[in-house]
């Protein structure tokens, strides 16, 4: 009993902090956890009229629908697979940047360099989606350069195939700049003694990278791979709907296009919430599982 | 002797290793600037040159028609205008939810500050999606209402840990038992004490949000029709890639030509570079300024992990 009593005395004597955090918590409220409520449409035959609570249940009728009946389901699951993919096989390439960088030993040029692949990240989707259309077309920029090399001029934006290398491709220039600054972070820490250590040991630059500088960015590796295996399944909405057209549809139509298309467009919104979670369950697994196995193999992991 | 030899072996390799390296960023640095040179070139340039070719390097046949044209098409400004009110009020709403939230977590005595942080911490992962979160606009009746664009993003569970993170780091609390002792309130302490303090983290907070609500286009392609609340970003998609240019500019009398018909083809062209730099140019010119803010931001935050 006096327990209590003094812990509500203790929040009586926080009151101001409260009130602080009172504004922030009333808008995730509303806007973050009433949505999170109105999930469960997803199990419902939503009718506007009916509101959410009135609504019938149906059970798991919409998660059927779209795994065994829906007949893209695998076209759609595959194409989302194949993006975020190839995807993944870019990661790599930020890490690669920022031990490079990290190696100039000319500051200004780093300095200078660093700003410059930093600025893609400032340019909007709507921009870069626009850059790639505009390079993309028969007369754009990646067919005067493929002109040089005798190759014939194609439009890009109508061929599936080059679908997913543009989406990463245009990801990649968005990201990796940007992308270096955790490692750079992280290798900022490795300690001077350490490195001059192996150099009187007789190790070249190249070893010092692997079996020094490598090592210190293991943690901070695994982390953002954890990370990005939690977003397989969502090839972002943004960009693949601003890159898709009629004649790249058929490697375009991703799950969150797919989405929209039901809930926004047809206005299937009970269906539209069951594969959006769908999507989200999945993306827990993915998450939940690649962090058990770095626990196990790495003994690195986000909890 | 041969000692000596050995060593200069293995410097000369070393500084193999620098030219190489170095030669190689500076490489992929310039295949990252590139294409944002080239928009900015061609926009000057006459469009049949770019298509051609002949603009890879420098300006060919200069030429300010894009941009003439391009001031005169009105969405483009009322989507302009637009977005830098939503912006400034949307930041700002951002700035007041985050902040104070940000500090009171920093307090460990505080109760239920563990559920508290759950309580933002579940909103990084988990979310109710596209429809179920339209549905609530829906029946807030914010369809149509540019409020939705302001006050819809609430807070960002990131930038709240990044803020927190900066607080328990770089202000230490014996100030605050120090002020407690002198009799000042919680509200006190956080507007005299910590507001002052905090100018780094607002600057990067700012940048933060501010970036976001330029670039961003998805909410008001889900809750906004009417074009005259367009912001920026939505106006450009309809312009650049569902090519609804007005050409406004352009009409005049021998509408009916070939020669005309091919010169308003070429000409949106023109003007799609000219739209990507003035787009891009606000934040591509202030961003070497802020450039600093914006890292420290990401490196306080990765101390947290």
């Amino acid at each position: 009993m006096s327990k209590t009593k003094k812990f509500l005395k203790n929040m009586y004597r926080c009151r101001m902090l409260y009130l602080m955090v009172l504004p922030s918590i009333i808008t995730l409220f509303i806007f973050h956890y009433i949505p999170i409520y109105g999930v469960q449409i997803a199990f419902k035959d939503y009718r506007t009229s009916l509101g959410i609570m009135g609504s019938e249940w149906v059970g798991l009728k919409h998660f059927k629908y779209f795994i065994f009946q829906y007949p893209y389901f695998t076209k759609v699951l595959t194409n989302t697979l194949k993006v975020s993919l190839l995807g993944l096989s870019t990661f790599p390439v930020p890490v690669i940047f920022a031990i490079m960088l990290n190696e100039m030993k000319n500051q200004k040029l780093k300095k200078v360099c660093q700003m410059i692949t930093y600025a893609p990240h400032f340019v909007s989707t709507v921009v870069v989606c626009s850059m790639v259309i505009l390079f993309a077309n028969r007369e754009g920029l990646f067919n005067i350069i493929a002109g040089f090399f005798g190759a014939e001029a194609r439009d890009f934006m109508a061929m599936p195939s080059a679908f997913a290398p543009i989406y990463v491709l245009s990801g990649l220039w968005s990201g990796l700049g940007w992308g270096t600054i955790i490692y750079m972070a992280t290798l900022a820490g490795v300690s001077p003694e350490l490195i001059e250590a192996a150099r009187i040991d007789g190790a070249g630059r190249v070893k010092v990278i692997w079996h020094v500088q490598l090592p210190h960015l293991l943690p901070t590796i695994v982390t953002m791979f954890i990370l990005k295996m939690g977003s397989l399944l969502s090839v972002g909405f943004e960009k693949t709907f601003l890159l898709q057209n009629d004649l790249n549809m058929d490697a375009s139509s991703v799950i969150s296009t797919y989405v929209y298309e039901v809930g926004m467009i047809t206005h299937q919104y009970s269906y539209s919430a069951a594969i959006g979670l769908f999507n989200n369950i999945i993306n827990i697994i993915l998450i939940v599982t690649v962090n058990k196995i770095s626990n196990k193999v790495a003994n690195i992991g986000l909890w | 002797m041969a000692k000596n030899k050995i060593t200069r072996v293995k410097r000369k390799k070393t500084e193999l290793f620098d030219v190489v390296n170095n030669i190689l960023v500076v490489l992929i640095t310039l295949i990252v600037i590139y294409p944002l040179y080239f928009c900015v070139i061609a926009s000057f340039s006459r469009p049949s040159q770019v298509a051609l070719g002949k603009t890879l390097l420098w300006v060919k046949d200069f030429t300010l028609d894009a941009y003439k044209y391009v001031f005169q098409e009105k969405q483009l400004w009322i989507g302009y205008r637009n977005s830098i009110i939503y912006l400034v009020l949307g930041t700002l709403y951002n700035l007041v939810l985050t902040i104070p939230a940000a500090y009171v977590m920093t307090k460990k005595y505080l109760p239920l500050r563990g559920p508290l942080s759950w309580y933002y911490f579940i909103t990084m992962y988990i979310g109710g999606g596209m429809i179920p979160t339209y549905l609530l606009i829906k029946n807030l009746g914010l369809i149509d209402n540019p409020l939705v664009l302001i006050i819809g993003s609430g807070v960002s569970c990131y930038n709240l840990i990044v803020t927190r993170q900066y607080f328990s780091s770089s202000i230490p609390q014996d100030i605050f038992d120090a002020a407690y002792i002198d009799g000042a309130s919680e509200l006190s302490c956080f507007t005299r004490i910590a507001m002052p303090l905090a100018k780094p983290i607002i600057a990067v907070m700012t940048l933060y949000y501010g970036v976001g609500h330029w670039n961003s286009y998805y909410g008001a392609l889900l809750y906004i029709r009417k074009s005259v609340y367009y912001p920026l970003q939505l106006v450009l998609r309809n312009i650049l890639i569902s090519n609804e240019l007005s050409l406004a500019g352009i009409e005049n009398a021998d509408a009916e030509t070939v020669a005309y018909m091919l010169y308003v083809a070429e000409m949106a062209q023109g003007m799609k570079y000219a739209i990507v730099f003035i787009a891009s140019a606000p934040l591509l010119v202030a961003y070497p300024f802020v450039q600093k803010h914006f890292t420290k931001g990401i490196m306080i935050g990765s101390v947290k992990g």
